[in-house]
């Protein structure tokens, strides 16, 4: 009965906005010019592919391990020239909230630690954007790093990645 | 068509399936565990809330529990992900005010920002799930009560934000051209309630008061060239306005010193490198602080590093850009407003402000205490950009107003006798989106 009086009085209120409103479609409304707000894919990478190497004759794979929140570990197949964001998406690697930005560099969602070893083999430093972003880490160590910005190379076969606890508590207390 | 079929078509949701179900209760035990759910520290007065559930009946004969959420921002989503994962049966109805989701993804980011709004990919996986239906342009406490809700499921969430301004409570605060920051974001967002802001830009300085994130935004949007601006999707409105604007010079005025700015790196090191403008930080502020950074945690001796650095030595770039640039900011300490000074016309002419100085020993926690000394910065526009509080439901629910917070025991809501009765969830943190409101 609850449900069904709340069903009601939801219609009654969107009927009331159909009379009221003649319902105004979305695009005339005085916001922001919805078409505009669908953000692109960066380019080259498909909807539902985010590999962003060109294809290659040979694919040229190594071992990574991932240390999941759980403990749990998995490992994968990790083609060289690729970045550990999209190694993670592309092997379904459940990590929950990974990669929210999509690589933009406007989140710390993709935040994996590294072993010190693996760390200073890593192809890149980290840049000043890259540890800003990393500054609002949980969980943040010196060897850690943003998915997304670390290319896989051969050197890096065998390594284990852990992925940091995503969150905090808050009922903790502020941190 | 009715309006629900026409929603579910415009906003590509899934089916809206109205299911009414004999739920089992959730056992408060099992929700705790696995709903872990995000937020971050500028939504500290997001709340959840979980009601004693009473049951309703399912046209499929299948149980299952339902779950309300109030508010489709970021909350409001992760609450309705990690549920849907986290209980293969449970069925999440998610209320918004808006006639679209996504709350402040797509009204409180700024428009040059529009990697950060990348999450709405994610947030449309989840509103895609046939568990989960969208329900826009319905108000709770004006066409539902939460009454309404707590009787008609298992659970209910409240995500719906921290809706009110603080207000500062100083004389001139109410003149015109004093706008909250909040609204002044709607209004360059495109958020129709602020759409008619009265926004006047034809004065040479601006003063924006607060050291956060949102206090950057406003100063960034102030200052950035409408060249760059009108390729993001800022309102036609607001390109209009800060195409004629007069606007050259913006200053942002906190209470406290650098060591206790809440903005984070990222959004001040975009303010450094504004085309077209300079950075002005006066040494006096920051002399001395060189000497704490090793003592403090990475992300606020990076911070300060970068405060010190653009107050005392720019790089070469920098420099040059400073140099020649036709507009600045200035990031002025230590200073509390006193009162609005407006001309004979009644418009503002400049703020008062007290000179603070710091007392109390734990660097972060150092309060401001007024020296006795007084300023004025001559500007034509204030932005208030001091934070936001929650605002009660009518239902009885105990509220703390001087925090504007409901009233809760280990997050969970207290009843109307003042018992922790509901399972009531606060947010869990999520770092995405702490530099973003």
């Amino acid at each position: 009965m609850a449900s069904r009086r709340l069903a009601s009085l939801l219609l009654n209120k969107t009927l009331s906005s159909v009379k009221s409103t003649a319902v105004t479609p979305l695009s005339a409304l005085p916001c922001a010019t919805w078409s505009r707000l669908h953000i692109q894919p960066r380019s080259g990478v498909s909807e539902k592919n985010f590999s962003s190497s060109a294809p290659k004759p040979q694919k040229q794979t190594v071992k990574v391990a991932f240390i999941l929140r759980d403990g749990s570990r998995r490992e994968v197949d990790a083609t060289v020239g690729d970045n550990l964001l999209d190694i993670i998406l592309e092997h379904d690697v459940d990590i929950d909230g990974f990669g929210a930005c999509e690589g933009t560099l406007a989140c710390s969602t993709c935040h994996l630690i590294f072993k010190q070893e693996d760390y200073d083999k890593l192809p890149s430093k980290p840049t000043d954007e890259e540890l800003d972003m990393l500054d609002l880490a949980f969980g943040l160590e010196d060897t850690s790093r943003l998915g997304c910005q670390v290319i896989v190379t051969k050197d890096l076969d065998g390594m284990v990645v852990t992925v940091p606890q995503g969150v905090a508590d808050a009922r903790s207390g502020p941190l | 068509m009715n309006i629900i079929q026409q929603l579910t078509q415009t906003m590509q949701m899934p089916q809206i399936t109205w299911c009414i179900a004999r739920a089992a209760r959730l056992s408060s035990k099992t929700f705790r565990k696995d709903c872990h759910l995000f937020h971050s520290s500028k939504y500290n007065q997001r709340k959840i809330f979980v009601s004693k559930g009473i049951s309703f009946f399912s046209t499929s004969s299948k149980t299952c529990q339902h779950v309300a959420i109030v508010g489709s921002g970021p909350a409001g989503y992760y609450t309705a992900q990690k549920l849907l994962k986290g209980h293969p049966d449970v069925v999440v109805d998610i209320y918004e005010k808006l006639p679209v989701p996504f709350g402040l993804v797509r009204f409180g980011v700024a428009p040059d920002h529009p990697e950060v709004k990348n999450v709405i990919n994610t947030f449309t996986n989840t509103a895609q799930n046939d568990r989960c239906n969208f329900f826009g342009n319905v108000e709770l406490g004006k066409d539902l009560a939460l009454k309404d809700l707590r009787d008609a499921y298992t659970a209910v969430v409240l995500c719906y934000g921290a809706a009110e301004d603080r207000v500062l409570g100083i004389p001139g605060e109410d003149l015109p051209n004093v706008l909250s920051a909040r609204s002044f974001v709607g209004w360059y967002n495109g958020l129709p309630q602020d759409a008619q802001l009265p926004v006047n830009l034809d004065c040479e300085a601006a003063v924006v008061l607060g050291h956060g994130n949102v206090a950057l935004d406003v100063a960034r949007i102030l200052l950035t060239p409408t060249s760059i601006l009108e390729k993001t999707d800022i309102s036609e409105h607001a390109l209009e306005a800060l195409r004629r604007s007069s606007v050259k010079r913006v200053h942002i005025v906190g209470r406290r010193g650098p060591l206790q700015a809440a903005f984070t790196i990222k959004e001040l090191r975009e303010m450094t490198r504004l085309p077209d403008t300079r950075t002005v930080i006066q040494r006096a502020d920051v002399d001395g602080i060189d000497k704490c950074l090793k003592d403090l945690p990475r992300p606020r001796r990076r911070l300060t590093e970068l405060i010190y650095k653009s107050a005392v030595s720019p790089d070469e770039t920098e420099v040059k850009t400073w140099k020649e640039a036709s507009r600045e900011w200035r990031l002025v300490f230590h200073r509390s407003p006193l009162q609005v000074l407006q001309d004979s016309n009644g418009q503002v002419k400049g703020i008062e402000l007290a000179v603070n100085r710091l007392e109390g020993d734990s660097l972060q926690n150092q309060r401001a205490v007024a020296t006795g000394d007084r300023e004025v910065i001559e500007c034509g526009l204030v932005l208030r950009s001091i934070g936001y509080r929650g605002l009660p439901l009518s239902d009885n629910l105990p509220f703390n107003s001087s925090r504007g917070v409901f009233e809760n025991e280990n997050s969970r809501i207290k009843n109307e006798k003042g018992n922790s009765e509901a399972n009531f969830k606060k947010l869990q943190k999520m770092y995405l989106f702490q530099h973003l409101v």
